[in-house]
């Protein structure tokens, strides 16, 4: 009796410890996950205050939004001292958009052939993809320049959309392989038993399949371009130069003193769209960053 | 998986390449081979032939430019000196820190050229590289452990990593010069009155420090990515054979994420080795923080042609290196990209 008294005693300090330790590494987890948060947002945080705060109180450093003011936003729009931001602001959607639709008009192709189809030198032609999407921007600049130059293209939106398709279109196309290969495509075979016509069954099952994935892409390669900052800086006009540009010379009343508060409410203007679409399309985008690297 | 290279010579068929899921299996595989393959080349050309425009012209013709002159006006003679081809010349000059003196010889470059920054350059960035890729290594390990975790509001933390990636590197830069103002908010927290882009090491740890807050979310999602593919009963069957947490990390997690991490790793190493917005705007270079790529870009309006060495000289070590990583560290990203490293060694 007492035995079995004795045992079940132990058991019940066996458990109440392991519910202990479970307990910590609980709490241990939270503690982890708050100092990572903090740590992600804690930087944006800061822009976005000073994007509302009084170009007065520039270096106030309370923690909460004060002197809050919609001032810094005009000041980024306005054109007095040389800041073409509005412009800006459409050259990089602009630029961003024929990016996007052509890498993915040439890639998805390319993704469909390397994803579905088996042919040889397969290693040979991802490796190239891989490692265009890799190649240094300094690289292909110098002799950009010197070409773009020549032929009068200098702060063209040619000059500056040809060399973002470099590092885009292989970014759309291993992003886009990685999604078709884990396409159910027997679907496509099923709709043709079921009396589908091939192009019935690529309209009707695999279009609607395959959107998310283009769409996804579609999201990656706008970032990338619109990030862009080395080709643009160096082979852009006033007249289009993208934000990152824009955001980076931006220039304010004194020649010394770099206006920090519009360039906040700039930059905030630059990141809120990017931010919302990633956070709304989060899973996905990250299934498409990921891509790559596991599977 | 090895008969998708198909070694055996290839037969052209007569036909178009209509069917192509209709093909029986085994019997004329290297006819549909054959028929794909002649698919896949009318699919892949567009973006072969796009790739090969934007970005194999421009190398050969950097290739091409790095071994000639550049013409110009001799600032100490004001002769106009015509270009032509230069042998090794502007490669000598970043090297072995040569430039051409008004003499017509070559003499050291004197301390200011920039020819006589390149071995300070190289050494910047891969301080740099190795640094903020270690930090990230660690961090972004950490955080994918935490995020693999279950808790409550995990989704939460997996969406905040996204901003700091989400946000335009040049934003970054210009946040964190704020963030290191010498009024800003780093220093008052910290309480120290340090002028951060001020001089060397300060400027350098605030070009590292905004790297790594900016690109640890993409390695961190990587890893996890990569943890993510772990069954958990393995975990279980470790825990009941009595493998404390370290020899968990060790004997499981590590081994088995290593593919991942590589290719993590990988990515980010050449990312860094090029690396070029946050040290322009964030330090404009000054303070020992030029990297390679600033570099060029300061040479690029002193002569194309010496900057088209230089440009040639930082693909080749990037390429040196990605060399390396798949060579000897089994950092494999075609395999992992086409998914047939079950089949190899």
């Amino acid at each position: 009796m007492t035995a079995a008294t004795e045992l079940r005693a132990q058991q019940d300090r066996g458990r109440k410890v392991a519910q202990n330790r479970e307990k910590w590494a609980q709490g241990r987890t939270y503690i982890s996950a708050l100092v990572i948060l903090i740590w992600c947002l804690a930087p944006a945080y800061w822009m976005v205050v000073t994007a509302f705060r009084d170009v007065g109180f520039t270096y106030d450093t309370s923690i909460l939004p004060s002197h809050v003011t919609l001032d810094n936003f005009k000041t980024a729009f306005d054109t007095s001292f040389g800041n073409r931001f509005g412009q800006a602001l459409l050259n990089s959607v602009f630029i961003g958009v024929v990016v996007t639709v052509v890498s993915l008009l040439i890639g998805v192709f390319a993704a469909y052939a390397l994803a579905r189809l088996n042919f040889r030198f397969k290693f040979l032609v991802l490796g190239f993809i891989l490692g265009a999407s890799m190649f240094p921007g300094v690289a292909l600049i110098t002799p950009l320049f010197q070409l773009f130059t020549n032929i009068g293209w200098m702060g063209t939106y040619q000059a500056l959309i040809i060399p973002n398709i470099s590092f885009v279109l292989p970014l759309t196309v291993y992003t886009m392989t990685s999604f078709f290969r884990e396409m159910p495509w027997e679907l496509e075979e099923s709709a043709r038993v079921d009396g589908c016509t091939q192009g019935q069954a690529f309209r009707k099952v695999i279009m609607p399949l395959a959107a998310p994935a283009i769409f996804t892409t579609a999201i990656l390669a706008f970032i990338s371009s619109w990030n862009e900052f080395l080709i643009a800086s160096q082979l852009s006009s006033d007249a289009t130069q993208p934000v990152t540009v824009a955001i980076a010379s931006f220039a304010g009343a004194q020649p010394n003193q770099i206006p920090y508060t519009a360039i906040m409410a700039a930059g905030t203007i630059v990141t809120i769209p990017l931010v919302i679409l990633v956070l709304v399309f989060q899973r996905k985008i990250v299934a498409g960053l990921t891509a790559g690297a596991v599977k | 998986m090895a008969t998708e290279l198909g070694p055996t010579p290839v037969k052209k068929p007569a036909s178009g390449g209509n069917g192509l899921h209709h093909a029986p299996k085994g019997v004329g595989e290297d006819n549909v081979i054959a028929r794909q393959g002649k698919w896949a080349s009318w699919l892949l050309a567009p973006t072969i032939i796009a790739l090969a425009v934007v970005i194999v012209y421009p190398i050969i013709s950097a290739i091409v430019m790095s071994f000639q002159a550049d013409a110009g006006v001799d600032p100490e003679t004001g002769f106009f000196t015509e270009g032509g081809p230069a042998g090794f010349t502007n490669y000598i000059n970043w090297i072995a820190q040569q430039c051409a003196s008004p003499a017509g010889g070559t003499v050291a470059c004197p301390p200011g050229t920039l020819g006589s920054q390149f071995w300070s350059a190289t050494a910047t960035t891969f301080f740099f590289t190795v640094v903020t890729v270690a930090l990230e290594t660690v961090l972004g390990f950490w955080m994918a452990m935490i995020m693999a975790r279950t808790f409550k509001g995990r989704s939460l933390v997996r969406a905040a990593v996204l901003v700091p990636w989400a946000i335009p590197t040049a934003v970054t830069a210009k946040l964190w010069l704020f963030i290191f103002a010498f009024e800003g908010i780093a220093n008052k927290l910290f309480n120290t009155t340090i002028l951060w882009t001020g001089s060397e090491w300060p400027a350098k740890w605030a070009v590292i420090i905004a790297d790594v807050w900016k690109t640890t979310p993409f390695m961190a999602l990587l890893i996890l990515a990569g943890l993510q593919m772990i069954p958990a009963e393995v975990y279980e069957a470790a825990k009941v054979d009595g493998a404390t947490a370290w020899q968990r990390f060790r004997m499981i997690t590590l081994p088995l994420v290593k593919p991942a991490l590589m290719v993590a790793i990988l990515f980010r190493t050449l990312d860094a080795l090029r690396m070029f917005d946050l040290p322009y705007i964030l330090t404009g270079g000054a303070n020992n923080t030029t990297t390679l790529s600033i570099l060029v870009i300061n040479q690029i309006r002193q002569g194309f042609n010496v900057a088209a060495a230089l440009s040639t000289i930082t693909f080749i070590i990037i390429f040196l290196v990605a060399f390396i990583f798949v060579r000897f560290l089994g950092a494999n990203v075609v395999e992992q990209q086409t998914g047939a490293s079950k089949g190899k060694k």
